[in-house]
């Protein structure tokens, strides 16, 4: 065995020739690495919406291509003809609808690399929240709405959602649906919760509350009653608002941060009350009466998820068509009727009596003016201050 | 070895060989086409990502989304992911340990009795240990959210027990997160349990037995080190995903039993904050990888590495 061994390694030295190779091959494979590594790294996903669009084919295909939310449009029955039927045969476009959007960033990450790359997406309208359109419309992947093809959007759009930051002139985006976050509570377990404070601190809530897991619908409530203004807040105020939260989250207060899934926990009597958005809640009333929906002491915030023509789509002209349908009133009206979220479209309510007497009075689809007037949002982030907030927000509700 | 080292000297013999010498290099390269297709499949499908997490780990933390990021040697990534996420990454070694060592109990009972004791229910058995696996892991967890929901039969029970407060409650604690880790992993631990077991001679439990070792002692000298790799790999199987696991953090836990894969995802997809959550996932890669190699270093069975 010695024998072998110096037979094999050579006699010049301490470094025998296995020993050597092996190093070689490990230093040759570390400074390859080295030298591919810069390759892997990421570039800019800024985009011109001017340059990376595609030849509108609407004249000669007579298609469209939708993406949306689950449970977001009324679906056809065998004695009921749906608003998408009836755009179909008013225009006979031959819609394909999917219901692929379940979360803003989830949604973001899948089409990232093809949209940062100005590829297409095979969509030619996707539906993103306020917030996430906003940061894709500064990332220059949306592409402008011809004015005069969806005339019914300026005319008919409620005034609450004119004056959006983002999207002043509503020049890249249309509202589907809007909604409205707020506290809902199981009224045969617990007493009202009147504010998001309430909420926060009651003691008999302890361990027995959600709050939603979008940082901006839950940090715009916290920003509010820790004294700041959600629409335009300082970094310090962020911070307050922040220690408060980590506070309540510290003390067990919080059960968990979640998505749409509070509904399932509130009607199963695991948590008795919770942030949550308005639609939902209507839905689960229906099977549910004792679970209640509140308008927080601290304010309305109304969101909205809205319609986007992504670059690279082929098929704007029908797209345009679809914006303008659903902002017929009376289109407006009979979708309003089944989805039971806050119809952005001004004149709906009156077709609403025709359809359905009983949601004309419902204040979670059809606000009254004066509500609607002191609504707040969320401030628009800058990239860097998303990462960050986003950050220190997920370093808070996860210990 | 003795032949090895004496064949230079005596190369000179005469042992005939027919075969041409251009023949052997060809016979030789075949070895190297039938590695082709793995080597390929290894090449794109594990060293290209690899790299590339590698150096999504190093990317300037000055980047973002929306600007791009560049590989700059950001080795800073890493000591801003310990200080900040070291209590998740802590957890999920715990959570992950202590679901493993439970796992190990259970499956060595299950695995023992379907090896030795089951008779002909053990085709069923086995069966049934992996029948869980027709239904969807998501769909599986989320029925334990019903089972130990705060007004269900389980807390229920506990309460009337005592065992849990009035107020006291599973969901949304540490328990049914390990709860759902040992549920969803102890399959992994069953089968090769079963297999190295299964393959064990009785006759050699019998033999110690007869040399007047009492069962206790026979089982911790003949059954259980001939069983060693099967407790290895079965660990190995549960440690490894289980550390991993952000299904059961997020479906059954609550903030506070937030896991390094709920972490990461939450860096990639939500903060957007791509370098650390690299330098997160590379660490818990390499974390795992010296753990598994000092195991099976200490379990003395490499051979099965």
């Amino acid at each position: 065995m010695v024998g072998n061994r110096r037979a094999g390694g050579g006699s010049q030295g301490p470094l025998s020739r296995r020993t050597f190779l092996k190093g070689a091959g490990a230093s040759a494979f570390a400074l390859g690495s080295v030298a591919v590594l810069p390759l892997f790294g990421t570039p800019s996903a800024m985009q011109d919406p001017r340059t990376c669009k595609a030849a509108d084919v609407s004249a000669r295909a007579k298609d469209l291509i939708v993406s949306n939310w689950p449970a977001y449009i009324d679906p056809p029955e065998k004695d009921y003809v749906s608003t998408l039927q009836l755009f179909e045969k008013q225009t006979g476009i031959t819609v394909d609808y999917t219901d692929d959007v379940s979360d803003n960033a989830e949604f973001f990450a899948k089409v990232r690399n093809q949209l940062g790359d100005c590829q297409a997406i095979d969509r030619d309208i996707m539906v993103l929240t306020d917030w996430m359109a906003a940061r894709v419309i500064d990332l220059g992947w949306v592409q402008p709405l011809e004015r005069s093809r969806v005339q019914n959007l300026h005319d008919n759009l409620i005034p609450a959602l004119r004056d959006r930051a983002w999207d002043p002139d509503r020049t890249y985006s249309a509202p589907w649906q809007s909604g409205l976050t707020g506290i809902a509570y199981n009224a045969k377990l617990t007493k009202e919760v009147g504010s998001f404070e309430a909420l926060l601190t009651r003691p008999d809530l302890k361990g027995k509350v959600t709050l939603l897991s979008e940082m901006r619908d839950t940090m715009a409530f916290v920003i509010k009653v820790t004294g700041g203004d959600p629409d335009d807040f300082t970094e310090d105020q962020w911070q307050d608002g922040l220690d408060y939260l980590r506070k309540v989250v510290r003390g067990g207060h919080v059960r968990a941060f979640t998505g749409n899934e509070y509904i399932q926990d509130l009607t199963a009597g695991n948590i008795v009350a919770c942030e949550a958005w308005s639609g939902d809640v209507i839905q689960a009333q229906f099977e549910n009466p004792d679970i209640k929906f509140v308008v927080p002491e601290e304010g309305l915030n109304l969101w909205s998820d809205n319609m986007l023509v992504p670059n690279k789509a082929q098929h704007q002209e029908n797209a345009e068509s679809w914006i303008d349908f659903y902002y017929d009133p009376r289109n407006a009206a009979q979708l309003a009727a089944w989805v039971n979220y806050i119809c952005p479209v001004e004149g709906a309510r009156e077709e609403m009596e025709k359809i359905d007497d009983s949601l004309v009075d419902n204040r979670l689809i059809f606000p009254t003016e004066e509500e609607l007037k002191d609504t707040f949002d969320f401030m628009a982030l800058d990239e860097r201050q998303n990462q960050q907030y986003e950050g220190e927000w997920s370093d808070v509700t996860g210990g | 070895m003795t032949a090895t080292a004496t064949r230079p000297a005596g190369s000179s013999a005469p042992t005939p060989e027919p075969a041409p010498p251009a023949k052997r290099p060809r016979r030789n390269l075949t070895g190297y086409w039938l590695l082709l297709p793995g080597a390929l499949w290894l090449a794109v499908f594990f060293v290209v990502p690899f790299y590339s997490l590698l150096a999504t780990s190093l990317y300037d933390p000055g980047g973002s989304v929306l600007e791009g990021y560049d590989m700059s040697w950001a080795f800073g990534n890493y000591v801003t992911a310990i200080q900040e996420y070291w209590r998740p990454l802590v957890r999920s070694l715990w959570y992950g340990a202590v679901a493993t060592a439970i796992c190990l109990v259970l499956g060595y009972v299950l695995a023992y009795a379907i090896a030795f004791k089951a008779g002909r229910w053990k085709n069923l058995m086995l069966i049934l240990v992996i029948a869980p696996f027709f239904t969807s892991f998501l769909v599986r967890t989320l029925s334990w959210k019903l089972l130990l929901r705060d007004d269900g039969f389980v807390v229920d029970t506990l309460q009337f027990l005592h065992v849990l407060g009035a107020d006291g409650r599973l969901l949304a604690t540490p328990v049914a997160v390990i709860a759902g880790l040992v549920y969803n992993f102890l399959p992994f631990m069953v089968l090769p349990l079963y297999a190295s077991i299964d393959k064990i001679d009785p006759r050699l439990v019998e033999a110690a037995g007869d040399l007047y070792a009492r069962p206790f002692v026979g089982f911790f000298k003949v059954t259980w080190p001939l069983s060693l790799p099967g407790v290895v790999s079965g660990t190995l199987l549960t440690f490894i995903p289980a550390v991993g696991d952000y299904i059961n953090a997020q479906l059954l836990g609550s903030p506070g039993q937030r896991m390094i894969g709920n972490v990461i995802q939450n860096l990639f997809t939500d903060a957007g904050d791509y370098p650390v959550a690299g330098a997160l996932s590379v660490m818990l890669m390499l974390l795992i990888l010296v753990l598994v190699l000092v195991y099976v270093r200490r379990a003395g069975t490499e051979e099965l590495l």
